[in-house]
């Protein structure tokens, strides 16, 4: 789903936003906008602040500076904090239900917003019924599943209709079959309801499904928040840059600049790449594993691509429905191929093959940039 | 040996006709020990909840002198109350040493700090992030604190039942303050205590088989208690 980022309104805006624990400073946040309708996904290392800013956009942790917008107007904090918390929903890793049926569970929230019993139960149906938990109603939850029991979680926030939904790595303690089967149904649902959502994870790839834009976090801070593609293909710095995907990363010095292109001396050996660099400054240059092609022979004919290099494979890790090659070309290089591939070309480990990757597939970065982080 | 058969079938002839000595003693003891439990509940569970959730400086002293009074010596409270109740003493203008309303009160004085340790355990046992999802779903701080006693309520039930448990079998503070008065202030631990000095077996063996039935009950429900399988 697509967002086009201007005409939307905001739902929360983070001005200055720190929070300290001790002495430290765990989370420093300038500014971020969550527009509405929007699913901004936060991804990031252990410890890079998701958590944190999850919790202080909830006010369940209190910043010591910083102030946060509802709609455009200041959160009024202390003593009614829970009446703007009645705006939000949250899910979190862990399903943290109560010790009652299903459908209590669901109905918990609705019963502490303050909800009529009638209305209580068909809302709660609803529900439900949405996350195909239904024939649980009234099972005790202590029977659930681990997947049952965080869709009652989920159906249990969804029930409250958020204007915006927290949501804090709800599938880090699945088994993938079921942390799939829950992705599929929670995007089709966020889409359904056009709800907000702003969630955390440290699975990059359920980010890039799920996301109209993802914000990458470290050490407190966000690094850089964009489209998928955008921080995907255009990585600010290494750090983005390797946590996004980006498996080769290299460092070197331009040596040649000719309109368009340059070309960057890698251990001896040329590279080119679109782009614009001085002469002599240091670039780092970022590889996407899905864009360089492994073949047997050298050949320029019938391709476009300009950086061909000869090596051997080094390593080849299964990935399981595709294969992950560690090449050795003078510089690491690492490629992705199919298992068909694997088999056709026989890779194994240490034979020898050619190499190749437009220079359009290259990911520059200067390295006078690489320390500005970028916040649409 | 013969002194026991006898004491024995004699005691089974007033349990199962309901002797109105024995039962009278024993709906005392259910009374007296009932209210006292009942002060206890309330005062107990509501400073335990308080001390399990708040942060303040002095909480650690707070909570050891909470687990020193679970291991009070029910004799020593004895002792404490009759000093103020005595005639001369502090409160003693209130006329109440030797009634049962000195045993509840020494009774509720053992029972509380039982209740509240035992609350205290178990509502910090209450996973950290719960607290966070209940407030997460737009509770006020009161309806997040009764939601948790409401997770609680098991292990609450079990520090009731101890509390309960430690009342009823109690037997040094109810002789002190309460004076063992026939009709009165005699309960079960207290009668057994006379009648088994005076040798009248039969109904002290009869006032043992009730205590111990109660224990007995106590000890079934905290068992469940115990047994059951907890949330996700």
């Amino acid at each position: 789903m697509k967002i086009d980022a201007k005409d939307y309104e905001s739902i929360i805006e983070i001005r200055n936003l720190a929070v300290e624990r001790g002495r430290v400073m765990i989370l420093n946040v300038p500014s971020l906008v969550v527009k509405e309708g929007e699913i901004l996904s936060l991804i990031g290392p252990n410890g890079a602040g998701k958590t944190t800013l999850l919790q202080t956009i909830s006010y369940l942790l209190k910043p010591f500076q910083g102030e946060i917008l509802f709609r455009g107007k200041k959160v009024e904090t202390n003593h009614s904090a829970f009446k703007y918390r009645r705006k939000l929903a949250m899910v979190f890793q862990e399903p943290l239900l109560f010790d009652t049926s299903v459908f209590n569970n669901v109905a918990s929230g609705l019963k502490i917003r303050g909800m009529k019993r009638s209305d209580i139960r068909e809302r709660v149906m609803q529900q439900l019924d949405r996350f195909g938990i239904s024939h649980l109603s009234h099972r005790s939850v202590k029977t659930l599943s681990g997947g049952e029991a965080q869709r009652t979680s989920l159906a249990r926030a969804f029930a409250l209709r958020p204007e915006i939904l927290l949501l804090d790595e709800p599938f880090a303690s699945l088994d993938p079959p079921t942390r799939n089967s829950l992705i599929e149904d929670l995007e089709h649902i966020l889409q359904q309801t056009r709800t907000t959502a702003v969630f955390a994870t440290h699975d990059r790839l359920e980010a890039l499904r799920l996301s109209d834009r993802i914000a990458v976090m470290d050490e407190g801070k966000i690094l850089q928040i964009g489209s998928p593609e955008e921080v995907g293909n255009h990585p600010i710095n290494e750090l983005v840059a390797s946590f996004m995907g980006v498996e080769t990363i290299l460092s070197g010095k331009v040596i040649k600049r000719d309109g368009g292109t340059f070309i960057t001396s890698i251990e001896g050996y040329e590279i080119e790449t679109v782009g614009d660099a001085h002469l002599g400054e240091t670039v780092v240059l970022c590889i996407r594993p899905e864009n360089v092609t492994i073949s047997m022979r050298h050949s320029h004919e019938g391709t476009s691509a300009r950086n061909v290099f000869h090596g051997n494979i080094m390593k080849i890790i299964s990935m399981g429905l595709y294969q992950k090659i560690h090449l050795h070309c003078g510089f690491p290089l690492v490629a992705f191929v199919t298992n068909h591939s694997l088999e056709e070309l026989s890779l194994v480990e240490g034979k020898e093959m050619w190499a190749s990757f437009k220079a359009t597939a290259v990911t520059v970065i200067r390295k006078g940039e690489s320390e500005k982080s970028l916040t649409s | 040996m013969d002194l026991i058969f006898e004491g024995i079938k004699k005691a089974f002839w007033l349990l199962i006709t309901f002797d109105p000595e024995v039962m009278g003693i024993t709906l005392l003891s259910l009374q007296i020990s009932g209210t006292a439990t009942l002060i206890s509940l309330f005062i107990g569970i509501s400073v335990g909840t308080v001390v399990a959730l708040s942060r303040f400086s002095g909480r650690r002293f707070a909570v050891s002198l909470i687990n020193t009074g679970m291991g009070l010596p029910p004799v020593v409270v004895g002792l404490f109350v009759t000093i103020f109740l005595w005639r001369n003493g502090p409160l003693g203008f209130f006329g109440l040493l030797y009634t049962p309303t000195a045993m509840i009160i020494a009774q509720a004085i053992i029972a509380t700090p039982i209740v509240m340790g035992i609350t205290l355990a178990a509502i910090q046992q209450l996973p950290q992030k719960l607290r966070l999802q209940i407030l997460a779903l737009g509770a006020t701080r009161l309806q997040m604190v009764w939601i948790l006693i409401k997770e609680a309520k098991l292990p609450l039930l079990a520090a009731v039942m101890a509390g309960f448990g430690g009342v009823i079998s109690e037997v040094g503070a109810s002789i002190m303050v309460g004076g063992n008065i026939k009709g009165y202030s005699r309960v079960l631990t207290t009668a057994t205590v006379m009648e088994t000095s005076r040798g009248n077996f039969d109904i002290a063996i009869a006032l043992g088989i009730i205590l111990l039935l109660f224990t007995y009950f106590i000890n079934l429900i905290l068992t469940q208690i115990q047994q059951r399988e907890r949330p996700r």
